[in-house]
């Protein structure tokens, strides 16, 4: 786990999710964006970020979670990786949370799917948990989380 | 402290900047001083730049470089002073101290100093050269040679072995030396004398590495990172940049405000302003391919020496222009295309006097602009490429049946070159034979958006077409609509576009076991829908492809081969920003990229490669392109011809094939600048001269209005292009046209019917001829 405890945290399919914060370029709200055919279905689309153009992927899919609502725009989480800039489509965004390092836990070896590769760990906050997933796995459409995934 | 250590890295920056260029353009003056050219002048440039590499060397207190540089200027000077006269082994032992100079260079800038490699043995041959020959000095020379050297060499005194340090070509230079002449032969043996210590390979390994290092991430090395700018350019670029600020200050005034008339006129200052600091951009990144050329006589010399052939080498259109990053990509393919014309084409002296031809064989650099890209042709005089070999070598290696070859076709045997894994050289050599060659050299010139083309004549040579585009930032694209989203597809893919209406759209397509096909000029033509292809949900447009009332169809080009996309609309054309593609979507063949459109929207850009195949439209069945040739010629017996109508004057009616018009263009009178009694415009980075046809052609012509914006036919041949002012562009007909009336009158070829209309048929080389000799009369 790194040094930070800073988490920006969103919410997926009512799951309460937290991505390290110094790896989170912005969150802006709902982008158009263009499809991609023949793409993954884990990937919505591209969007132009001040002329830069991101990958969009969808969290629900990535986390084999069940698909948005067609009328609920979802939000994107735009993290930095090695590759430029990538975005993750969010139901809804929360704060950036502090957390007390006593308070984490390896994730249960229960959790299996696609979630085992993408969450690193658990904080137990006081009303629920928090699942803190990993960047730049969760980005590797091609790497072995996203065999398990498809 | 630090200031000065900052001082020091940007003086070794300027060093070795400064130091690659001079290197480079002294191995082309001793190549040229080898073949008794150049004379003083070559001469006093390479004294220079050894002695100006020693100096600032010395300055900064790298005496390794310094003191391999004062051994050759030693000589250099002598031979400047006419003490000496210089001689192939001279310029062999220059060559080699280029090499290790430039090794020591690059260790430099690898590891900030100037390495341990020893080059002892060349150094000891450079002080041998100077001895004025005579046999009684010569033998005993050694010994003292080697004491003297001994003050600088350190404490490491190494043999041939330290050699490979130098970079790659040197042992080449330094191994071929020994062979043809008897008196390096005689200090070779010097260097052994020194007995290698087992430190020493140790020593030099690292160094060996870091150079190799170097080597391999070019692109990060200071030489290939800067780029030369004339100052003008860049004061061009810079007042451009400024009126752009100013544009934009009017912009923002005006959207406030909104008064519409400033702001159309603001956007249109905009418009011109971004054009033109495109344009301006572009050239800054310009090179003359000359820079990667500029290596290839050394590189020429080198291989043939090595494998003792003759090889001339001829150069023509070194300044074409191309963008830089294009240059870095082809650099490496072209050497391996070089070398590989040496190696296999280019025959031995003693074979090419059994086959009739001289001695010494011809390689021969061609590069040109034509049709918005460049054309690079590199064509030897050698014995051409065995097709049985090829086949027989790609059956022994498993790449495919002997059932299968036979069938194959000339050109598709000749194809099996490029196949990974094939190499048709009977032994392997150091220079080529490691099946490691064209299969990249194509990859390579595929990535750029170029292709590559193989012809062969047995017995009398291979030539290589290369065709890559002049930039890779930004292309003429072609905008579709399918589906609902957009897509770009690069133009130098795109052949025509056929646009079916009514009665045709319903039975212009057939289907062929599944698989539609078009009859374009008699030619199947076989058709992908990109809705289909792409599994949208296909809008109500075009679903099936037959029930609808118009169907457009884009013939492109992929592989050499054509094939039709069915889209649903056909938008517009327009110049778009190539911008790659996140890591998540690189397995997707079908897709070049993507843009951003005028609407901020994102476009994905074909790869028409990756979608014919992913369409399964182009397939091994390249026999075709034979029947191909033949139809074409009974096509051209047949009068039916695609005629481009337009009006000159007010009312005068004119055509011309279709295939004489590069492009229809329009410029606004505003862009028109003169030159001598030409009208010209800036057109893609060329100078267009226009010509009024109005002005040229005989016959009574009444004048149109001026217009703001002039009508352009762009007509090009043999890379020139001219621009024909018309008054206006009416239709493109196919119709069967014979020529009524043949007159002989200026421009005029003859008049035939069209569309129930008299028409002048145009002479374009004819007006083209008139409009060179007459000045013009009016600015537009």
């Amino acid at each position: 786990m790194s040094s930070n405890n800073q988490f920006c945290t969103f919410y997926v399919d009512g799951l309460f999710f937290g991505v390290d914060v110094l790896r989170v370029q912005e969150v802006i709200r709902f982008q158009e964006m263009t499809r991609v055919p023949l793409a993954s279905s884990m990937v919505s689309g591209l969007i132009n970020l001040r002329g830069q153009i991101v990958t969009a992927i969808d969290l629900r899919r990535r986390l084999a979670l069940t698909d948005r609502a067609s009328d609920q725009l979802p939000m994107n989480v735009v993290v930095r990786t090695d590759d430029g800039a990538v975005s993750l489509l969010v139901d809804e965004i929360g704060d950036v949370l502090e957390i007390d390092e006593s308070t984490y836990e390896r994730p249960p070896e229960t959790l299996t799917g696609a979630a085992r590769q993408i969450v690193l760990g658990v904080y137990k906050l006081k009303d629920r948990l928090l699942l803190i997933i990993d960047a730049d796995q969760v980005v590797d459409l091609h790497g072995k989380a996203a065999a398990t995934a498809a | 402290m630090a200031m000065t250590e900052t001082l020091q890295q940007e003086l070794i920056k300027d060093l070795l900047l400064e130091s690659h260029e001079g290197l480079d353009r002294l191995d082309r003056d001793l190549l040229s001083l080898e073949q008794g050219q150049g004379g003083s002048t070559s001469m006093n440039n390479i004294f220079r730049v050894i002695h100006t590499l020693k100096g600032t060397a010395g300055c900064l207190g790298l005496s390794r470089i310094e003191h391999t540089a004062h051994a050759g200027e030693n000589l250099l000077s002598l031979l400047r002073d006419g003490a000496l006269v210089i001689t192939p082994e001279m310029i062999t032992s220059l060559l080699a101290l280029s090499d290790a100079l430039r090794g020591m260079l690059r260790t430099l800038e690898a590891t900030g100093n100037d390495g341990t490699a020893d080059h002892s043995a060349l150094l000891a041959n450079l002080e041998k050269l100077q001895i004025i020959p005579d046999p009684a000095t010569a033998a005993p020379a050694p010994a003292p040679e080697k004491a003297t050297f001994g003050l600088f060499s350190d404490d490491e005194p190494a043999a041939l072995a330290a050699a490979p340090a130098a970079p790659v070509p040197a042992p080449v230079a330094v191994a071929t030396a020994p062979a043809p002449l008897p008196t390096v032969a005689h200090v070779a043996p010097v260097a052994p004398v020194a007995p290698p210590p087992a430190p020493v390979p140790a020593v030099v390994a690292p160094v060996h590495g870091s150079g190799d290092a170097a080597e391999g991430s070019a692109k990060s090395s200071v030489a290939d990172n800067a780029i030369r700018v004339d100052i003008s350019q860049l004061d061009k670029v810079m007042n451009l940049v400024g009126e752009l600020v100013l544009a934009r200050n009017q912009i923002i005034a005006n959207t406030t405000q909104f008064d519409q008339a400033a702001l159309m006129t603001a956007s249109q200052r905009l418009n011109i302003i971004t054009t033109e600091l495109q344009e301006s951009v572009m050239k800054t990144r310009m090179q003359p391919i000359g820079n990667v050329w500029g290596k290839f006589p050394r590189i020429v010399r080198d291989v043939s020496h090595e494998l003792h052939k003759k090889v001339r080498l001829i150069m023509e259109g070194q300044s074409t222009e191309l963008d830089r990053t294009i240059i870095e990509a082809i650099k490496d393919p072209l050497t391996h295309i070089v070398r590989n014309s040496i190696d296999h084409g280019i025959e031995s002296a003693e074979k090419r006097r059994a086959a009739g031809k001289a001695e010494e064989g011809l390689l021969s650099l061609r590069a040109y602009h034509e049709g918005g890209q460049v054309n690079i042709e590199i064509m030897d005089d050698g014995g051409g490429i065995n097709l049985e070999r090829v086949k027989a070598k790609a059956i022994s290696q498993n790449l495919l049946t002997a059932e299968r070859a036979a069938a194959l076709s000339e050109r598709e045997a000749l194809n099996l070159i490029f196949l990974p894994g094939l190499s048709t050289a009977e032994k392997i050599t150091n220079v080529s034979g490691r099946g490691v060659g064209m299969d990249v050299v194509k990859t390579n010139i595929e990535k750029i958006g170029g292709s590559i083309d193989l012809q062969t004549q047995p017995g009398q040579g291979t030539t290589l077409k290369i065709k890559i585009p002049l930039t890779l930032a930004i292309i003429p694209a072609l905008i579709v609509t399918s589906g609902g989203d957009r897509y770009a597809i690069p133009q130098v893919s795109l052949l025509e576009l056929v646009r079916l209406e009514g009665a045709q759209a319903r039975k212009g397509i057939e289907q062929l076991y599944g698989t539609s096909v078009y009859r374009l000029r008699g030619q199947l033509l076989p058709l992908a829908y990109l809705n289909q292809q792409f599994k949208c949900a296909a809008g109500s447009k075009n679903a099936g492809g037959t029930q609808d009332d118009v169907i457009n169809i884009i013939v492109l080009q992929a592989d050499g081969r054509p094939f039709g996309l069915v889209v649903d609309e056909i938008n517009d054309t327009e110049e778009i920003v190539v911008k790659p593609l996140g890591k998540q979507l690189k397995g997707i063949t079908t897709f070049a990229g993507a843009t951003i459109m005028g609407d901020g929207r994102v476009a994905l850009i074909l790869d028409v490669v990756g979608l014919a195949q992913h369409a399964n439209v182009v397939t091994e069945t390249r026999d075709r392109t034979v029947t191909d040739d033949k139809s074409r010629t009974a096509d051209d017996a047949d009068q039916r011809q695609t005629l481009l109508l337009f009006t000159v004057g007010q009312d005068r009616r004119m055509a011309i094939p279709l295939s004489l018009a590069a492009r229809l263009e329009e410029f606004p009178l505003t862009r028109l600048e003169r030159t001598g009694a030409l009208n010209v415009v800036q057109y893609r980075g060329q100078i267009l001269p226009l010509i009024r046809v109005a002005d040229h052609v005989a016959g009574r012509v009444t004048p149109e209005a001026p217009a703001d914006i002039l009508q352009v036919v762009v007509y090009s041949d043999q890379g020139r292009s001219y621009g024909l002012i018309v008054s206006q562009i009416n239709d493109i007909v196919d119709e069967a046209v014979t020529i009524k009336r043949s007159a002989a009158s200026q421009g005029i070829l003859g008049s035939a019917v069209v569309q129930g209309k008299v028409t002048d048929l145009l002479d374009v080389p004819g007006i083209i001829r008139l409009a060179e000799t007459t000045p013009v009369q009016s600015a537009a």
